[in-house]
């Protein structure tokens, strides 16, 4: 057995834990304590002064159509999203465990894309697909298919999902190989000795053993696709054409900053905070245990 | 059933690294032949070979009749038993033992009666719904063997099975092992580095070194004639002494006996065929001048490590197994001489091992 060190004295555990509080308390509990209380306030769009208004900010935004329609648009994109990275990134992982030559190269060039900033990589891919500049453009007209993600929403949809999943695929596509070399071989070679094909294998073992990663990677892209992929819609679409692609942190951003209506923006994301924990808390109580073997 | 071949079976891996060089035996329909040998020799290698789990370089690795090289391990008709178990984490027990059925496409019933004989016999039968997780490393064993067996394969291939059990349950085991094979009659081929396993589940005993086979036989005929100063040393435990002599000595002492007893370079006698005694025995055996070093008492018998007093060193064939110069007696009891003590350990002549000064070639005198 390990030994533990013990420290007497009440204080030193406070002391200890003082840096990470202070930090939750600085960049999550007062932002988000502020957001509440604003979200109670009606302000003039200069700033000047403000009224308690109580609920009036959530009435009149559930009464708006633009933000259903933003949800809708959220639910497609985070399901898109999450689904194609954490699919794409899984089948890269699977190539990348072989026991190939060029592995080692294939796996930093993949790893490459995470670094790249949100709003970098969706000017990036503004320049590939750009209606009038794009080098990905002029083919694809020349093929017969009308591409404008500027007029199109589905067109521009499909844009910012490509960005975001490209810049996610890096990142799921590290833990999928981590949870891929922590299987044991000689598991992998007792089903070849049982008579289960490569596909078979990768299904009725692999992916059941990779279940807690899985699961895991599940709950961090959709905090992402809601949160991080604000910079990839503003540099790419504006969260145009006509909101096809206005999700609802973007929608935050567009009415307090664009629309000057600080008071909705608040209620908006302090619902956005709630939809997020929630579906966090889902995910943990409900998910969760099923991948449990 | 099936018999299993190997002809000249190779292994050279990518690097240049040959693993293994060149090995011929065959073993018969129904017979259980262990491979032995230190780590790094290859035996492992050569296992997952026969599996399909590793590529023949050259060479052709046949079972019951049919050359096996590039077929898939599936379809090859073996069953496997892992060192680490390699059961499948998240299935329970029934379904550990059903998958290899399954994916063969049984039909269910006939799967159902399979999986509750094997885990009638192996006593699993309470446990059929628990995950490997909730089962300790015997029973977890005792699930990798009920998988092995559910499928009535023509070939077993055990991977070191036991080396992760405590030494009480591993001799249990063992027993029940060697009890389930005589009962099925399927050939097995079995691999280990401990000589004690080795010497008590074999019909065919496979010692081997450096990828190379050093010999083959039935384990006793091993123990009674080792071909090499390696498997005199590797097989019996405490390893015979090997004792390297003069010219002068071998002239004295043996000669006339035979053609090439000139060409001896050492001399093996193992620990329990040495005696303390007063006199040298007659008609030609060795005697041994020693002073105790130390004294192991092990209950039942005792080993009294000795050096010798005089110039002739004992040699050693694997470094680290015996000390230059120390020689092992093993007496019965608990009766041992003093530390300290000047001894005389002496050998009738028919014990005596004679190989050649490179401890490659056995000359039988």
């Amino acid at each position: 057995m390990e030994k533990s060190a013990v420290f007497k004295g009440k204080l030193l555990p406070y002391l200890l834990l003082v840096p990470q509080l202070v930090i939750t308390l600085v960049f999550f509990y007062w932002p988000a304590s502020q957001a509440v209380w604003q979200s109670f306030l009606r302000e003039d769009a200069f700033g000047l002064n403000s009224e308690f208004i109580g609920l009036e900010n959530y009435q009149a935004l559930l009464a708006q159509p633009e933000y259903y329609k933003a949800m809708a648009t959220t639910v497609v994109f985070s399901s898109l999203v999450a689904a194609l990275s954490l699919s794409i990134a899984l089948l890269f992982a699977t190539q990348a465990d072989k026991n190939l030559k060029a592995a080692p190269t294939f796996k930093v060039m993949m790893i490459w894309p995470y670094a790249v900033a949100p709003a970098v990589a969706g000017v990036l891919w503004l320049f590939i697909f750009h209606p009038t500049l794009g080098t990905m453009a002029r083919p694809l007209r020349l093929m017969g298919f009308n591409w404008n993600p500027m007029l199109n929403g589905n067109h521009a949809m499909a844009l910012v999902v490509m960005a975001a999943v490209w810049k996610q695929i890096a990142y799921n596509f590290l833990f999928f190989l981590a949870g891929l070399q922590a299987i044991p071989r000689s598991v992998l070679e007792a089903g070849a000795i049982d008579g289960a094909g490569p596909y078979r294998r990768f299904w009725t073992i692999t992916f059941p053993l990779l279940s807690p990663t899985t699961f895991f990677l599940l709950v961090v892209n959709v905090v992402y696709v809601f949160f991080d992929t604000f910079g990839i819609i503003d540099a790419v679409t504006g969260g145009g054409p006509a909101g096809a692609t206005t999700t609802l942190v973007y929608k935050v951003y567009a009415d307090g900053r664009l629309g000057g209506d600080l008071g909705g923006s608040a209620a908006q994301s302090v619902i956005l905070m709630v939809i997020v924990i929630a579906l966090t808390a889902i995910q943990f109580r409900y998910v969760e245990r099923k991948v449990q073997y | 059933m099936a018999n299993v071949s190997l002809r000249s079976v190779r292994k050279t891996y990518p690097g240049g690294f040959e693993a293994i060089k060149g090995i011929d035996f065959e073993i018969g329909d129904g017979q259980f032949c262990v491979l032995v040998g230190p780590s790094g020799c290859g035996k492992s290698t050569l296992l997952r070979m026969v599996a399909g789990l590793e590529t023949v370089t050259s060479g052709e690795v046949d079972i019951g009749g049919r050359v096996v090289n590039e077929i898939e391990p599936a379809d090859r008709d073996i069953a496997m038993v892992f060192q680490n178990y390699a059961l499948y984490p998240h299935m329970s027990v029934y379904n550990n033992m059903a998958y290899g059925l399954r994916n063969r496409g049984m039909p269910k019933p006939e799967i159902d009666t399979r999986v509750r004989e094997a885990a009638q016999t192996l006593e699993l039968a309470g446990m059929l719904d628990r995950k490997p997780r909730q089962l300790s490393g015997g029973q977890r064993q005792r699930v990798a063997m009920g998988r092995a067996i559910v499928r009535q394969p023509k070939v077993f291939l055990f991977d070191e099975p036991l080396s992760n059990l405590d030494a009480k349950l591993r001799v249990a085991m063992r027993v029940e092992i060697r009890k389930l094979q005589r009962r099925l009659k399927t050939t097995s081929i079995y691999v280990t580095h401990d000589q004690l396993e080795a010497m008590t589940l074999a019909d065919i005993l496979v010692v081997m070194n450096g990828g190379q086979v050093e010999q083959i036989g039935s384990p006793l005929d091993i123990y009674r004639k080792p071909a090499t100063t390696f498997v005199a040393s590797f097989i019996g435990a405490p390893p015979m002494n090997l004792i390297k002599l003069s010219g002068d000595e071998i002239r004295t002492q043996f000669a006339g006996d035979s053609r090439s007893a000139a060409e001896a370079g050492i001399l093996g006698v193992r620990p329990e065929d040495l005696a303390i005694s007063g006199e040298a025995t007659a008609g030609g055996g060795i005697t041994l001048n020693l002073t105790v070093e130390a004294i192991e008492r092990v209950g039942a018998e005792t080993f009294v490590y000795g050096t010798r007093a005089r110039a002739e060193k004992a040699v050693s064939a694997t470094p680290g197994e015996l000390p230059e110069g120390e020689v092992i007696v093993r007496i019965p009891g608990q009766d041992a001489p003093a530390i300290g003590a000047s001894i005389r350990a002496s050998a009738p002549r028919d014990k005596l091992h004679l190989f050649s000064a490179d401890g490659r070639n056995r000359i039988d005198i």
